[in-house]
């Protein structure tokens, strides 16, 4: 190919000039435009998709059973829960789940929330499901996280780590303004009470992290719940 | 400046100068995306992906691109196939795409990419282009794979996910934290320089080689 | 409050400083890691440039991004902040080869080099998936290039030192190297769960 050598290497002597330049980029930037702009359509659908797939799993996962989401975004600080469909920009981080009874009526299973906070090495992010009528706290989940793997990440392989959850205590107070009791990580092997999570030994600092995120948002999520219960249960239907 | 033959466009990148051993090119995405042999196939997809069709693209516009914007063009053309290449992914497995981070967009800043648009696309036909940039691809993968299957097989004691030794083996979990990354990198080098050393040792007396 | 958005300013310097390093801890920027840590002092002056160009890169890709978000055009997001980069080097060249034209020759080829430097896309990029705010992202960017300086010159260090060691000659380069740099990031996790 020493033609295209012999090619280049006069040409590179001589200055190109401006306008030619300016074209030729003009020219390459909008066909490389049209190409991303292809493949964003292409493929736009497939990830919108694949994307509400994953958090189906993921909820289905902390409450079994559940065919239905309602979405809702739910602001901690005003304690005002929204359909998403009417906030423009938030991201939903209550779900009302419902499901089907052996009649194959729509029935309300209960909420699930994410919720995140600082764990070992950065953050953590986790959902987990809510009964309104046993007051517990019945799954969870981690979405997201950077803990170490083989230590940290227990979290979220632990079985008798999960177990916890299954049936955590989360009653509210008299006036239905917040936990009656803190949820707290304890070390391993010291849980007495149904508020309590037994941490994983050796990865007690992942675990009390866990404990603390879901304290930090069940504290005011689960009162907010209740205030909205009513219109959560009939689910925008 | 003669132009390879069609089999050392290909062959090169494979052993010769492969972009990650003998070259030390491509560091980042070696390491952090090499901590199961799982991500490390999805990651060595996408830059073959990528190499493939900008060394292609390059390699068709050579002729009109003038050496003063030749870099802009170069990056303007990667990083459009890096962003087909994101959505892709997302498009196949969103897992993937997590596990990845941000490393699929950094393919763009990949040296191993813009040395071969610089290099080699820049000079020879589209057809040598796309055997070069698969070739390196190849050897990328190579390298990949050899980190990868190191350290899952030492650090999860498994390989694709698939258990290897039964319940009571105990990982070795500094394989898949970032330390194992540098230490496993560091002795496939190692091992690397101590085959090319034997290899010309052998050569030397005999001589009769090219 | 979901994702990252809530970080503390302080977690967030000690997070990108020490707990996960850029370099040690999330593989970004090797290549200027290995390539420019031979001495104390192009280590660190590499760092500087480096710390100032992620510092103006991120302010420019975090009012990129809200342009492109607003005219809905999030696909162009790599090319914008590529050239936003690209175009941030070459300020920085200019300036430094008008103020301090010893400091342009000590930098050399590694000024330019810095466009392809994977750990400034990377603060662009995951400034934007982290959500940050502006205050948030300068902070990260500030606390990515000292992370970054850091390992550098730590590294630099011991290079000098390695000078006179008697290394195996098939170890010698780039494979001790990258042994010491496994060490280090090996001590640099004992800086885990600080900030948390």
């Amino acid at each position: 190919m020493s033609a295209t050598a012999a090619h280049t290497v006069p040409h590179a002597h001589k200055p190109t000039s401006s306008l030619y330049m300016i074209v030729l980029l003009g020219a390459v930037s909008t066909v490389c435009g049209l190409i991303i702009v292809v493949a964003d359509m292409v493929t736009a659908e497939t990830i919108r998709n694949n994307l509400a797939q994953i958090t189906r799993e993921a909820v289905g996962e902390v409450l079994p059973g559940s065919t239905e989401l309602v979405k809702y975004v739910a602001d901690l600080e005003a304690g005002t829960i929204t359909p998403l469909a009417e906030v423009t920009g938030g991201a939903t981080n209550l779900f009302a789940c419902f499901g089907t009874d052996e009649s194959g009526q729509r029935r309300f299973l209960g909420c699930v929330s994410k919720a995140a906070g600082k764990g070992y090495a950065g953050t953590i992010e986790a959902l987990y499901a809510y009964s309104p009528d046993a007051q517990t706290i019945t799954g969870f989940k981690v979405l997201e996280s950077k803990e170490t793997p083989g230590l940290g990440d227990k979290i979220i392989l632990d079985n008798d780590f999960n177990a916890n959850f299954t049936n955590l205590d989360v009653a509210l107070n008299g006036d239905m303004t917040a936990l009656a009791n803190p949820i707290v990580t304890v070390k391993h092997g010291k849980k007495t009470d149904p508020w309590q999570i037994d941490a994983i030994s050796g990865a007690t600092v992942s675990s009390k992290a866990v404990g603390a995120l879901l304290d930090a948002s069940a504290e005011r999520m689960i009162p907010l719940i209740h205030q909205h219960l009513e219109e959560l249960r009939k689910g925008g239907a | 400046m003669a132009s390879p033959s069609y089999k050392d466009s290909f062959v090169n990148g494979i052993w010769k100068e492969n972009p990650v051993f003998v070259q030390v090119l491509g560091m980042c995405p070696a390491l952090a995306i090499t901590n199961s042999v799982e991500n490390a196939i999805a990651m060595s997809c996408a830059v073959m992906f990528v190499l493939v069709t900008s060394n292609a693209l390059v390699s068709i516009l050579r002729k009109w691109v003038p050496k003063e914007v030749r870099i802009a063009v170069f990056i303007l053309i990667i990083a459009t196939f890096v962003t087909v290449t994101d959505y892709a992914v997302k498009a196949i497995s969103v897992p993937i795409y997590k596990a990845m981070g941000p490393f699929i967009a950094l393919i763009v800043v990949n040296c191993i990419i813009l040395s071969r648009a610089e290099a080699f696309s820049s000079k020879n036909n589209v057809l040598k282009s796309i055997l070069d940039g698969l070739g390196m691809g190849i050897g990328f993968s190579i390298a990949l794979l050899c980190m990868g299957g190191v350290r899952e097989i030492l650090g999860s004691g498994s390989f694709l996910g698939h258990p290897l030794f039964g319940a009571n083996y105990e990982p070795w979990v500094i394989f898949v934290l970032p330390s194992g990354g540098f230490f496993t990198l560091g002795a496939w080098l190692f091992i690397f320089a101590w085959w090319r050393e034997r290899g010309a040792r052998n050569k030397k007396p005999e001589g009769h080689q090219a | 409050m979901s994702g990252g958005t809530d970080d503390t300013l302080s977690f967030l310097i000690l997070n990108t400083l020490l707990v996960n390093n850029f370099v040690l801890a999330q593989f970004l920027g090797i290549c200027p890691f290995i390539g420019v840590s031979n001495k104390i002092e192009t280590a660190s002056r590499m760092g500087v440039a480096v710390i100032f160009v992620m510092l103006v890169s991120s302010a420019l890709a975090y009012g990129i991004n809200i342009v492109l978000v607003a005219a809905d055009a999030e696909y162009l997001r790599l090319i914008a902040y590529i050239a936003v980069i690209a175009s941030t080097v070459q300020l920085v060249e200019m300036f430094i080869k008008k103020t301090s034209p010893a400091l342009f020759k000590a930098l050399g080829i590694y000024l330019p080099l810095i466009t392809t430097n994977c750990a400034v896309l990377g603060v662009a990029k995951l400034q934007t998936s982290e959500g940050y705010s502006f205050i948030q992202c300068i902070v990260f960017a500030l606390g990515s290039g000292l992370g970054f300086t850091l390992a550098l010159v730590i590294m630099a260090g011991i290079r000098q030192k390695l000078d006179l060691a008697d290394v195996p000659g098939l170890a010698k380069g780039t494979a001790i190297i990258l042994m010491i740099a496994g060490v280090l990031s090996m001590a640099f996790m004992g800086f885990a769960g600080l900030g948390s």
